[in-house]
């Protein structure tokens, strides 16, 4: 990693810092926190010449960018790709990579079927599935410590479970599920190692999804029926309707699945704060987010500079792609403070992990009642829980997740 | 990028700033509102309306009629009522550049869904939620034209600014050509076509007989004086029990009731601090709420077992919460 000052990277504004190591590359993508020291401490803007990208990293700036809508826009794609400049290869999102005013009524469906009466509605099924599927595992071998891989077990078995079952889809081809989302979350980064392993499955599996985002395919009451009502209600054209539906396929539930793996994952290596959770099983939802800040499964989405725009003292050039490091910004000491300890005596709030301003993640309370309902569950039946063996990442552009947490777990 | 305020540090402001104030037709003032600290105030949709808390408690509702590119600047337009009481007396004869106002929202029960083909019809004051629309149309590329009734010339706001949509606005003041004919602007249903309306309630009525035998999605309409809030809000402090503790903290006007409760060492999780990410909802078990929030409908709000304490109060002495 190299530090010199760029002579021709603004336009105008002060220098911008060069860092030329690349974000994508399997060393970060293993061990992100160097660079995102080296960011953070750079300034406000750095310029990452391995992508001819500009980037922000601390609280500050990257809380102040997600909001700016108007100079930082996801439109011309959220990904590495200028999609102003260059003919879109991949379908954009209709929600996640849409501009007001294309953006308002997609946003409003979602935002008003994902809202407080969804979760009123689902708060006691949840419960019950999430009890009877942590019951399911200690009766495997009750008074004695149990081992599972919490993530197959529990941080995808769940998520694959509920979510689908809400959505409105069969149980046939959910597994296609996770595999179409990590496409997706990898396309965001430069065509790498990462997009060529998921590249062969891409077409099948986008038409799987498309098969499912048409009307007689989806389970009525379900969240893609209701989107599909919206339509003849008026609120969304017809052809936006499974462009909708595919948002809840690509970001409903693999988000989820990596968020509840960064918990369980933060509280099995963490015995005191499950102890603490135990104590006081009211803590889940803050236990979650704490994860999350900490974990930031999603690590970092692109934004467009709209004009120059000027960020601290510099100025990212109109139509640069900009890198926003969410996990960098939750992890900024001049925000946080003992930012690299998970404690779920603090409290989160306000952390970049579900993005910020129009864009915030629209499922964000869909993903929490989900937390809560699984480590409710957990905290009421699991006396202790501790590492079992060394766990594995799973490597992708977007997101910092686990391919396996292999646990053991003392039934109370 | 401007000033702002960071993180969940920055509370939300209570009050905004007047920064303008002008008489744009006989009996219409058009006010701009700003952040005292110049932050970015939250994001709105066409259609949306903001709640202005005057003094003495009044609440009235406005439609926001500026831009929404410019995320520092509100523009409400205020009618003159001469019947009402006594909220759009107190903006055109009180209110003055520099005041503070109380603001809740913005919240949307209007909005402008996608269509390629729109027809607008407003009467009076009822111009100023379709102001935005007009503009995201034109942004769109979408057919639209706009048929803009009033009592006369001098009464109708926004003709200036009309002017640059060319033949596309209508203008039909009474006192040269009678009120609209709907039938002919209506024409014959049509299932490609959204019309949005907002005027005075004769006008409301006409529009609905006309369009009766349209599709239902086809026909949008605001009623402006059924969102009247004729209960009074306080600025005085309150205080909010926390009813699984059993304790109570004291909410000051300034203070939100998330900051209030923390001073109690309760952790309330919260995120976007405005009222729109539903992160901070918090169970009510007693006392009436004045909603603030962006998310809630007219009928949640009236149940007022939930709320949102990043911006949300109390119209009481007393707030229970399930915390």
């Amino acid at each position: 990693m190299t530090e010199t000052l760029s002579p021709t990277a603004a336009r105008s504004g002060a220098p911008v810092p060069v860092i030329d190591t690349d974000p994508f590359g399997r060393q970060q993508l293993e061990d992100p926190f160097p660079l995102e020291v080296a960011l953070r401490e750079a300034g406000p803007l750095v310029y990452l010449s391995a992508h001819d990208i500009y980037a922000m990293a601390r609280y500050e700036h990257v809380y102040a960018g997600l909001r700016d809508w108007q100079s930082f826009q996801s439109g011309a794609g959220v990904g590495l790709s200028n999609f102003r400049i260059r003919k879109p290869w991949r379908q954009l999102s209709a929600v996640v990579e849409a501009d007001p005013p294309q953006h308002d009524a997609p946003r409003r469906v979602l935002a008003d079927l994902l809202g407080p009466r969804a979760q009123r509605r689902l708060r006691t099924e949840w419960t019950a599935v999430a009890e009877e599927m942590v019951d399911g595992l200690l009766a495997a071998r009750a008074g004695a410590g149990v081992e599972f891989d919490a993530v197959s077990m529990l941080a995808k078995a769940y998520p694959l479970r509920v979510f689908p079952d809400a959505l409105g889809i069969p149980e046939a081809g959910r597994e296609n599920l996770l595999p179409f989302s990590d496409f997706l979350l990898n396309a965001f980064g430069p065509r790498n190692d990462l997009v060529a392993a998921s590249a062969p499955r891409a077409r099948e599996l986008s038409e799987w999804v498309s098969a499912h985002c048409e009307r007689e395919a989806l389970a009525e009451g379900g969240f893609g029926a209701q989107i599909w009502s919206a339509a003849d209600r008026g609120e969304i054209t017809v052809q936006q309707a499974p462009q909708v539906v595919r948002s809840l396929f690509a970001a409903g539930v693999n988000t989820t699945v990596h968020a509840l793996a960064a918990v369980l994952h933060a509280l099995a290596t963490h015995p005191e704060q499950w102890q603490r959770l135990r104590a006081e099983p009211g803590l889940a939802r803050v236990a979650f987010d704490e994860a999350v800040r900490w974990a930031s499964p999603v690590q970092t989405f692109f934004r467009t500079a709209t004009g120059d725009t000027r960020v601290g003292d510099a100025v990212v050039p109109d139509g640069a792609k900009v890198l926003m490091f969410l996990g960098a910004a939750n992890r900024d000491p001049r925000r946080w403070a003992d930012p690299d300890v998970f404690d779920v005596s603090r409290d989160p709030s306000g952390h970049l992990g579900f993005g910020f301003g129009i864009h915030q993640c629209v499922g964000q309370n869909i993903a929490r009642l989900e937390a809560e309902c699984l480590l409710t569950a957990l905290a009421e039946r699991v006396a202790a829980i501790e590492i079992a063996g060394p766990p594995r990442r799973r490597l992708n552009n977007t997101l910092r997740s686990w391919d396996s947490v292999p646990v053991r777990v003392w039934p109370a | 990028m401007g000033v702002d305020e960071v993180g969940a540090g920055g509370s939300h402001a209570p009050a905004l700033r007047v920064t303008a104030k002008e008489t744009v037709a006989e009996g219409v003032v058009a006010l701009e509102l700003a952040h005292p600290d110049g932050a970015r105030l939250p994001d709105w949709t066409p259609g949306a309306h903001i709640d202005l808390i005057l003094p003495g408690g009044l609440t009235r509702q406005y439609s926001l009629c500026g831009d929404r590119w410019d995320a520092y600047r509100y523009r409400v337009g205020v009618l003159r009522e001469p019947d009402g009481r006594g909220g759009s007396a107190y903006v055109h004869d009180r209110l003055r550049v520099g005041d503070s106002v109380g603001v809740g929202g913005p919240r949307n029960n209007f909005p402008l869904v996608p269509s390629d083909n729109y027809l607008f019809i407003a009467g009076g004051i009822g111009i100023t939620p379709l102001m935005p629309m007009l503009h995201q149309a034109d942004l769109l590329g979408a057919e639209w034209s706009l048929v803009y009734g009033g009592r006369h010339r001098g009464s109708m706001a926004f003709l200036g600014e009309l002017a640059r949509y060319g033949d596309r606005v209508h203008v039909v003041p009474e006192d040269e050509r009678g009120r609209p004919d709907l039938d002919t602007w209506l024409g014959e249903p049509r299932d490609d076509v959204r019309v949005y309306c907002c005027g005075p309630p004769g006008l409301l009525d006409a529009v609905d007989t006309a369009c009766a035998t349209w599709p239902a999605p086809a026909l949008r309409t605001e009623r402006f004086t059924a969102r009247q809030q004729e209960s009074q809000v306080r600025d005085a402090p309150f205080e909010v029990v926390l009813a699984r503790r059993g304790t109570t903290v004291t909410v000051t006007p300034g203070v939100s009731v998330l900051d209030a409760v923390r001073t109690a060492h309760v952790d309330v999780l919260s995120s976007c601090m405005r009222g729109t990410c539903g992160t901070c909802a918090t169970g009510v078990l007693d006392g009436v709420v004045d909603h603030r929030d962006s998310l809630l409908t007219d009928d949640e709000r009236a149940a007022g077992d939930c709320m949102f304490p990043c911006v949300s109060r109390s119209r009481g002495d007393r707030l229970v919460l399930d915390l």
